[in-house]
């Protein structure tokens, strides 16, 4: 009887949403102009300085690091400094501990850079002094563009809007109008009748998430380190947690004026703080603090972590937790406070 | 004939105000009981706490003796006064959707026909006309083969040819054996439909009978009308059962032709008389002094 109920009120609300033909092609195209429209601007982006990380204490003074059209980055340890080489974030390394400089072999940049240092070892004038020999080491690697880093926010954020106000706006509207009301006097319980708009929304947000990510794929090729199920994972968990939230929301609210009002409060401060466009890294303390309960910032780090890093479960369990956790309490509190009227 | 539904002294205050002030009736099981009343009057207020919907204040709800339980919104069919249905889905879907809600729900064939539905089965909830939409309210209230009905203002903003039609499905329903409850401040409808009547005003219950008793208990005769201008009533001191509102004066009179001669005798100017049978307006205008406020 359950189950007939749910099924029933999942198909009328699914065939809402397809129906609702302005809504369904703006959830599905509106990201995707987002994400292209992006790559495109930030396209021509190649900055004219060359990064050299340095591990180690540099003997002498090299004239490479010296020079005005060269930033000399220090690294504690090679590893982390070949790994940003790997990702094209820096053009070459100067390991002085081992005496060893690495290239990637799929950037131009760091062979003119590998091509200036030997030029300027071989003349040994003003070159580390003695002149030492730096054997090569070769790391390869695709270059991270902005558009790999961007692609999880964009997604996130989608999927944030999609699920808050598919959710909690709608459900919002229907106690105002009295649909929600006409559901009260028949037998269906809350817990089925929200679980099955839920249910829906999370589809939906899914298919939708799955489509702005293989559509666009085609044109840009995103980085994929990792897997695509561990994405998927993360992906439905995010969903989850975001369509909680939305709950939280519906459970009360009778004007949609003030729903509105409300959600916009809540993803601006997640828009603006969870690194959907712009990486938080170097902001204040307090504002990285802050984004760290946001929902999204975990979403978001999850995936590039995913895309870029190839991390695997066991990296993005923390995430996965705390994704979980919101979903959960989330959950409880929509629970508590639900009123059909 | 047993009662099927019972309140007994229930009020239900929001903030100031006393919307129902302790109220106490009961409902045979089978006929069509009209809450009356203008609008404010506290119609919606006592049958949403009837239907289960609104929680009193004070007072209780029996059905057939006892309380209302979890299995009351599955005997129950209910018709809002305002209610939007869901977007973007047909009439059949809704139905459908209905249906599910229930272990044994009327076969859907049933209720199209009852409603006369057919013609609008693919027609988007959103493009309703007004009768339509109360059809198919209707036919969703009786998806559960329900005990009682209950219908809030069924036909307020219908045209005249879509009541007359949506009382027609109304008896249909009777005809069945459904207990119908419905509020309206329309009194011809409650004349027509119901078999017993409570007038309502203020939040209390004026009186309750069938709508005939109610006429024979307040009415002799027949009430002769004459258009009231504000002056020259010294001519009409002298009669019996008058009343003097403020756009016309009535006469009560059980003995017309002789009512009628003392008038004349009077030099009564009776340019706009007009007779008629006192009905449930009447009643009402008489029980609460004031003509009824739509």
């Amino acid at each position: 009887m359950v189950l007939k109920q749910f099924a029933a009120l999942y198909k009328a609300r699914t065939m809402e949403f397809v129906r609702d033909r302005g809504t369904f092609f703006w959830n599905l195209l509106f990201p995707v102009f987002i994400v292209l429209g992006m790559a495109f601007a930030f396209s021509g982006g190649d900055e004219t300085l060359f990064k050299v990380g340095v591990v180690g204490t540099p003997d002498g003074s090299p004239r490479l690091l010296g020079m005005e059209q060269v930033q000399a980055i220090p690294y504690a340890d090679a590893e982390s400094a070949l790994q940003r080489l790997e990702r094209h974030q820096i053009d070459f390394v100067l390991d002085f501990n081992r005496a060893t400089y690495a290239i990637n072999g799929e950037s131009s940049k760091g062979r003119f850079v590998r091509d200036l240092f030997s030029a300027q070892q071989a003349a040994g004038a003003g070159a580390t002094a003695p002149a030492r020999l730096f054997e090569e080491v070769v790391v390869s690697g695709r270059a991270t563009r902005y558009v790999d880093w961007l692609v999880p926010g964009v997604i996130g954020m989608n999927m944030m809007f999609s699920s808050l106000f598919g959710v909690g706006y709608v459900i919002v509207r229907y106690r105002k109008n009295g649909v929600l009301k006409r559901f009260k006097a028949t037998p269906v319980g809350a817990l089925n009748f929200v679980s099955a708009q839920a249910a829906s929304r999370l589809v939906i947000v899914l298919l939708t998430s799955v489509f702005v990510f293989s559509g666009t794929n085609m044109f840009l090729r995103f980085m994929m380190r990792g897997s695509y199920l561990n994405l998927l994972l993360l992906t439905t968990v995010g969903i989850l947690c975001m369509i909680s939230l939305g709950l939280v929301f519906a459970s009360r609210m009778r004007s949609e004026e003030m729903a509105g009002g409300v959600l916009n409060v809540v993803t601006f401060p997640m828009l603006a703080l969870s690194g959907v466009f712009f990486s938080l890294e170097g902001s204040p303390t307090i504002l990285r603090t802050i984004s760290r309960v946001f929902p999204l910032t975990h979403f978001i780090e999850g995936a590039r972590a995913i895309m870029i890093d190839g991390a695997g479960l066991v990296q993005i369990l923390p995430n996965l937790l705390v994704l979980g956790g919101l979903t959960a309490a989330f959950l409880a509190l929509s629970a508590a406070l639900f009123k059909w009227e | 004939m047993s009662d099927i539904l019972r309140i007994e002294g229930l009020s239900k205050r929001y903030g100031q105000v006393l919307a129902v002030d302790d109220v106490s009736f009961s409902i045979p099981e089978g006929v069509c009981f009209g809450l009356l009343g203008p609008n404010g009057a506290g119609k919606t207020t006592t049958i949403e706490i009837m239907e289960g919907i609104t929680a009193p204040s004070a007072g209780k709800v029996l059905f057939r003796g006892l309380p209302i339980g979890k299995d009351f919104k599955a005997k129950v069919g209910i018709q809002f006064q305002s209610t939007a249905l869901p977007e973007f889905i047909t009439v059949k879907e809704t139905l459908e959707l209905f249906s599910s809600f229930y272990e044994a729900p009327r076969p859907m064939g049933e209720v199209i026909d009852l409603c006369s539905l057919s013609d609008i089965l693919d027609r988007d909830n959103q493009k309703l006309s007004g009768g339509q939409r109360q059809r198919m309210l209707l036919a969703l209230a009786i998806i559960p083969r329900p005990e009682i009905v209950f219908l809030d203002e069924p036909t307020t903003g219908l045209d005249p040819q879509a009541r007359r039609n949506f009382w027609e499905l109304i008896d249909l329903v009777k005809a069945e054996g459904t207990t119908v409850i419905l509020t309206t401040h329309y009194m011809d409808e409650a004349q027509l439909l119901c078999d017993r009547v409570a007038i309502m005003d203020r939040g209390r219950i004026l009186e309750i009978d069938t709508p005939d008793s109610l006429l024979e208990k307040h009415f002799d005769g027949v009430l002769i009308r004459l258009p009231y201008d504000g002056c020259c009533t010294d001519a009409l001191a002298g009669f019996e059962g008058i009343a003097i509102g403020e756009d016309a004066i009535e006469l009560q009179t059980e003995t017309l032709d002789r009512s009628l001669k003392d008038l004349l005798a009077a030099r009564v100017d009776l340019t706009g008389l007009s007779i008629h049978k006192p009905n449930l307006e009447d009643l009402f205008i008489k029980l609460t002094g004031s003509s009824l406020r739509t």
